[in-house]
């Protein structure tokens, strides 16, 4: 629509916008994320959410304790070959649309303690991540702009057409299969649909 | 207990509940035997909960609301710590230790670093000293401060002491962070020392900071110690008897709130704890309300070892000169190191072979050890007082799996 | 508190048979230990609790640690007739010790304020004879700890009442801290290698040819 006809209609009280704008803005100022912490960094989101830095004017007040609920997945901390199953578990139990942000070295690819057996390297072997958080542990202000990071992607997503979220296509899948526990290793180490090497030239 | 209700007749109608002699806050906690209809139900608490304090699962069995048995169920943080300080310099395993109780990473670098000097046979500076004594005392007033809050938590005061709580955290943390550069994972002693001076006016921030917490204390205590909802729900919960508590090896307010007299800092004696006379609060019923005001006392003796070390700390140097930071061997032989660190006994057990690793490198976790009588707290008791019990023991799942 | 050889001394008395040894600790915390056999190591415990002058109620720390089978050598003087004068020369002597398991629990006492007092136990080897008595029914602090040894070494105890894997699940099949312990390779990525996980990550990857 003309930018013109846009501000005379604005300044009569009528305001424009696409559908998918009012969608979009009205779902980022509200994630609720998932009360889900599992090592160092859940006492820094801990801390984001208290009255020092925050979270609460971004809308993320509410950590709903169950998955049903809640919009955002933080897995922040380390995740363990023992939890991982119940990492997936979770993300699919919430509905759909969710997000995951991967807060912490741990989470991003194992971290610190890469060197270990029972240590996953890296949540997103199996299940979709949206934003990572460096840091070790990042933070309140990291995760803060991680959040911002967030509300901008949600804001950017399309209702309609080719490239639309993946909550609207049907093709897309929404749950991810549970790894088991193997004799020395989950089965399987990875899910090749979600996270594949990134090719590394030396 | 009765109230009246008027009916759309006009009649009044009266209504009698039926346990009727027993007001809303008093309850008793009466073991129901097995033998009544119905099944038992088993219900895995964890390792998702709001009250779980991270990573950590419950087993429960239970008959109603009551619990028949209790098995915990950890490892969902596993890290492989010790495997990977076998592999590690004894100086690279510094920031691991950090992890380990990753709520106070102060004491947990001064508990290995005098295992390592222990091992060694180091020498630690004055100021070094003072400066570790400070450091662990303030982290014990943070670990305090913050359990208070998670335990109200639990209890159902969602966020407003944890609020007040965190609010005094960040301050220490302001404090921290300009000593060593991190807010939580601190990586600042050395063996022989401490990494590196106090900064400019370090000193003077802290004293304000210690100066202000009496204040913030008598606050908290008004909202909190005398409170109803709080006495109701936390004596006569979860008991562990004096001698159950020594056979199971409990450390730190867990053991105090029992009766037993057992503080690290006066029976190691280490650092410099013998110059400064505090007292040790002990409880006498053993149960979740003695461990919480163990707990707020031992913050108010805490401050009586701050105020005078902030203030007689001389200068110096803050490591020893003739320790060797890089291509660290120490002789082949082993060492056993311990602190009262705010959760318990936490101690390094190191076997050195003469190389720059140590060959086995084990750490005494008191959360671990600390659990062992949960189920016997938790046993004939409802889900709720299983969860305030379980908030007394103050776990941090990174001490527990390692 | 009485030296560990006066504790030997009286524990060797008290239960008969009982063969104690003292394994020195070269270290500036000259923290030595007693090794008891499997056999006479409940005995032994139950003496060093309830003795009145030793009390040792607090069984602070178990640990397990593992030994492979090594070559020790020692430097020897023997004399040798060289060149035809006997003269004393320094002699390399190397013995086969066989691998073996090891418990090491950390004594204290919490009414005396002593401590502490090192006791240890030995399996046979690393393969068949891995178990020795669990020290549970005496201290209660040992029941999970000695779970995590067995979870993690592979070393059975004796009458522990509810021995089973604590840190890892339950269809784990190894023993992970043994020295001789092959972890998963889960190595493909690595943003910044060091040393031995470089060359994991190299294996992953296809020789690339080198343009001239």
């Amino acid at each position: 629509m003309d930018d013109g006809l846009k501000s005379e209609l604005t300044k009569q009280g009528i305001y424009v916008v696409k559908l998918e704008q009012l969608y979009n803005w009205g779902r980022s100022n509200s994630v609720w994320p998932l009360g889900f912490g599992l090592a160092c960094c859940a006492i820094e989101m801990i801390a984001a959410s208290m009255a020092r830095f925050d979270l609460s004017r971004f809308g993320a007040e509410v950590f709903r304790p169950s998955p049903r609920q809640a919009d955002l997945m933080i897995v922040a901390g380390t995740v363990t070959k023992k939890m991982a199953p119940q990492v997936v578990r979770l993300y699919n139990q919430m509905p759909e649309p969710k997000y995951v942000i991967a807060m912490g070295a741990c989470a991003i690819s194992g971290g610190p303690f890469k060197q270990g057996y029972n240590v996953l390297k890296g949540i997103d072997r199996y299940i979709p991540v949206d934003v990572h958080i460096p840091g070790c542990p990042p933070r309140p202000e990291a995760l803060i702009h991680a959040f911002m990071t967030l509300q901008r992607k949600i804001d950017a997503q399309k209702v309609f057409g080719p490239d639309r979220a993946r909550h609207f296509d049907a093709s897309q899948p929404s749950e991810f299969p549970i790894p088991l526990y193997g004799e020395h290793d989950l089965v399987p180490a990875k899910n090749p649909n979600v996270w594949e090497p990134p090719v590394v030239v030396r | 207990m009765s109230a009246a209700t008027e009916t759309s007749a006009g009649a009044v109608q009266t209504l009698t509940f039926p346990d009727a002699g027993q007001t809303g806050f008093q309850r008793r906690a009466e073991v129901i035997g097995v033998g009544r209809e119905g099944e038992l139900l088993e219900v895995a608490m964890g390792p998702q909960h709001p009250s779980t304090h991270g990573v950590f699962r419950m087993d429960v069995v239970l008959d109603g609301e009551t619990i028949v048995k209790l098995k915990p169920v950890f490892g969902y943080l596993h890290r492989n710590h010790e495997k990977i300080a076998e592999n590690t310099s004894y100086l690279g395993s510094m920031p691991y230790t950090d992890r380990l109780d990753y709520f106070c990473s102060l004491t947990n670098n001064w508990a290995y670093a005098l295992s390592v000097e222990k091992l060694a046979g180091l020498q630690v500076p004055e100021r070094a000293e003072y400066i570790r004594i400070i450091t662990a005392e303030l982290t014990r007033l943070l670990n305090h401060t913050c359990l208070a809050g998670f335990l109200l938590q639990d209890m159902g005061a969602l966020g407003t002491p944890l609020m007040y709580a965190f609010r005094e955290r960040e301050k220490i943390l302001d404090l921290f962070e300009s000593l060593s550069g991190a807010r939580m994972m601190c990586n600042y002693m050395r063996f022989g020392g401490c990494r590196c001076d106090l900064p400019p006016g370090w000193l003077d921030a802290a004293k304000k900071v210690v100066a202000e917490y009496p204040k913030f204390l008598d606050e908290f205590e008004t909202l909190l110690s005398g409170n109803e909802i709080l006495m109701a729900r936390t004596q006569g919960v979860g008991k562990v008897s004096a001698e159950l508590a020594v056979n199971a090896g409990l450390t730190g307010p867990m053991l105090r709130a029992s009766g037993v007299d057992y503080d690290l800092r006066k029976v190691d004696a280490y650092g410099i704890y013998a110059r400064y006379p505090f007292r040790i609060p002990l409880g006498s019923h053993g149960d979740v309300y003695d461990r919480y005001m163990v707990r707020m006392l031992e913050m108010r003796e805490s401050l009586k070892i701050l105020e005078p070390a902030l203030k007689d700390i001389p200068e110096g140097p803050v490591v020893d000169p003739k320790a060797k930071l890089r291509g660290f061997r120490p002789k082949a032989g082993e060492a056993y190191g311990r602190i009262e660190s705010a959760k318990g006994e936490l101690g390094f057990y190191l076997i050195s072979d003469g190389s720059p690793n140590p060959y086995r490198y084990r750490v005494r976790p008191p959360s671990l050890i600390n659990l062992t009588v949960l189920e016997d707290m938790c046993l004939g008791q409802t889900v709720a007082d299983a969860i305030v019990s379980l908030g007394s023991v103050d776990i941090v799942l990174g001490e527990v799996d390692r | 508190m009485e030296t560990l050889e006066q504790i030997k001394t009286r524990a060797e008395r008290v239960v008969p048979g009982a063969q104690l040894t003292i394994i020195k600790n070269d270290s500036p915390s000259a923290q030595h230990s007693l090794l008891v056999a499997v056999e006479h190591a409940f005995a032994v415990a139950k003496f060093l609790r309830d003795d009145p002058a030793l009390r040792l109620d607090y069984c602070s720390n178990v640990s397990g640690v593992d030994f492979l089978d090594a070559e020790l050598s020692e430097k020897v003087k023997v004399k040798k007739v060289v060149d035809g004068v006997e003269k004393e020369v320094e002699e390399v002597r190397k013995t086969k010790r066989a691998g073996y398991l090891e418990v090491v629990y950390h004594l204290y006492s919490m009414s005396l304020k002593h401590g502490p007092v090192i006791l240890r136990q030995r399996t046979g080897n690393r393969s068949d004879t891995v178990a020795v008595m669990s020290l549970t029914p005496l201290w209660r602090s040992a029941e999970f700890q000695e779970r995590e040894v067995f979870d993690l070494y592979g070393i059975h105890f004796y009458g522990h009442p509810d021995l089973r894997r604590i840190l890892m699940w339950d269809g784990f099949k190894d023993h992970p801290m043994r020295k001789d312990y092959q972890e998963p390779d889960d190595y493909e990525y690595e943003p910044t290698p060091h040393d031995d996980v470089c060359d994991k990550t190299k294996a992953h990857y296809p020789k690339q040819e080198v343009k001239a």
